[in-house]
């Protein structure tokens, strides 16, 4: 059977025992389906496996593989999967994933506020953090409470995990980050997790980056990687803001293409305001404007959900292949964790 | 020519191949692409995928139950035979454009052909 079509068969119903209770798992549900139809309060976010929020571990009965892609090894060998991805063919015990083998503590050394809504925010992680600039960390306060962040940092070049976050009106956590964090405190990461980033091999492959918001903190981190690497194709950056100030990199970003040939950068200004040097419009259609034909590119997207998704019909219809387009898919949704006792 | 129709067209890299055309075919022909818009264009390339692998003779667990409760909701939304037939030309010009041999097609569009009335729901 190939892998989609086993992915797409229907298995039989299931039972799974999770906190001394059973719940049964419907042919078509996924665990955290199952968990979620009985009403149980367990942290998910991008339901695509990707995320890794969803993150259990079996302590009886064996998981499909594909429910396990994407974890380390030590977390295989736990018998941790992502609840999302698991269809069971075996009936499960259920626990919570222990937090040492999936946290690792790290220091904010440093906090910037870069524009009224953005915060840069660096991190020095306790133990080696393996990375790709581009992947994203899951940050978990004190009290339980998790978001996920892309990174903007680069492993051969920068010290520190960097963040940015952005100021949200009812975010718990921006405004804790914002109001509250200062150098010295500890916070949790769990991660790093997500495909998109700079891969060698191809130094002359056309890439491009389109970003809103805080969208551009791991667009930039793949532009320093290539350039790290040597990459000769074109790398054109496109930056959608509404506000001026939403430009919280302009100078960093301005430098970078007088430094390199094949670096360009493209502020986008959708709001009514002009700016000397800036595109008006949004990033994702001044990027389409501008390459009409992707066959043989590479793009990866971040920012609102809706652009992104988009943008990436838009670079599949302009003729990039679907594996050639790096979408992680974030969902700005209340992360909440099972209190514990 | 030995082995199954799967094996001599190339295996599930054929199928790889194909899906990245036929699904950008589909999605860019105004008379079909509403039925196939979604937000999730992972789900649908994957779905796109076991299609192929059906038409292409390989293994999968695709049966004629499946495709007709697989298109039910497009049926009451208006798929008729003519969007059936437009999606089997875009199938034709995929392999055409991958240079698929004509014995190969004829067989692939034989199996598609075969699948009208449980996709149609008849």
């Amino acid at each position: 059977m190939s892998s989609v079509a086993a992915e797409l068969a229907p298995t039989p119903t299931r039972r799974l025992r999770f906190a001394g209770v059973e719940y049964e798992v419907l042919p078509t549900e996924t665990v955290l389906d199952a968990l979620l139809r009985h009403g149980l309060d367990v942290p998910y976010s991008c339901r695509k496996g990707v995320c890794q929020s969803c993150m259990m571990r079996a302590t009886d009965g064996a998981v499909p593989a594909m429910a396990q892609h994407g974890l380390k090894d030590t977390l295989r060998d736990h018998g941790c999967f992502l609840s999302c991805l698991c269809r069971p063919k075996d009936d499960l015990d259920l626990v919570a994933p222990d937090d040492e083998l999936a946290f690792v503590r790290a220091t904010v050394a440093r906090v910037e506020r870069m524009s009224p809504a953005v915060a840069r925010v660096r991190l020095t992680p306790a133990e080696p953090f393996e990375y790709h600039a581009g992947q994203f960390v899951s940050l978990r306060r004190s009290d339980g409470l998790i978001r996920s962040y892309s990174l903007a940092s680069v492993p051969r070049l920068d010290d520190h995990l960097e963040i940015h976050v952005k100021r949200l009106s009812c975010g718990e956590m921006s405004s804790w980050v914002f109001d509250r964090l200062q150098p010295g405190e500890t916070v949790d990461l769990a991660g790093p997790n997500g495909t998109g980033y700079y891969l060698p091999g191809r130094p002359d492959q056309p890439l491009l980056l389109i970003g809103n918001g805080t969208g551009l903190a791991p667009l930039i981190g793949i532009a320093h990687d290539a350039l790290a690497e040597g990459h000769s194709g074109p790398i054109d950056l496109y930056h959608g803001t509404r506000h001026g100030e939403g430009l919280y990199l302009h100078r960093d970003l301005t430098e970078l293409a007088e430094r390199h040939d094949n670096f360009r950068y493209h502020p986008c200004l959708s709001g009514p305001a002009r700016m000397k040097g800036c595109r008006p419009g949004r990033a994702e259609e001044m990027a389409f404007a501008d390459h009409a034909a992707l066959d043989g590119h590479r793009v990866f997207l971040c920012g609102y959900p809706p652009m992104v998704e988009a943008a990436k019909k838009a670079a599949y219809l302009a003729g990039a292949r679907l594996d050639d387009i790096h979408a992680d898919p974030f969902e700005l949704r209340e992360l909440r964790r099972v209190p514990r006792d | 020519m030995s082995g199954s129709l799967y094996e001599r067209i190339g295996g599930e890299p054929a199928v790889d191949a194909a899906v990245d055309l036929f699904y950008r075919k589909v999605l860019s022909d105004p008379s079909i692409s509403h039925f196939f818009d979604t937000t999730d264009m992972d789900a649908q390339r994957n779905k796109q995928k076991a299609f192929l692998t059906m038409v292409f003779g390989g293994p999968n667990a695709y049966d004629g139950k499946d495709l007709r409760a697989a298109h039910a909701g497009l049926v009451s939304r208006g798929l008729n035979e003519t969007h059936f037939g437009a999606v089997a030309g875009h199938l034709q010009a995929t392999l055409q454009e991958l240079g698929v041999a004509e014995d190969l097609t004829a067989e692939v569009m034989g199996i598609a052909a075969s699948t009208q009335d449980d996709v149609l729901n008849r």
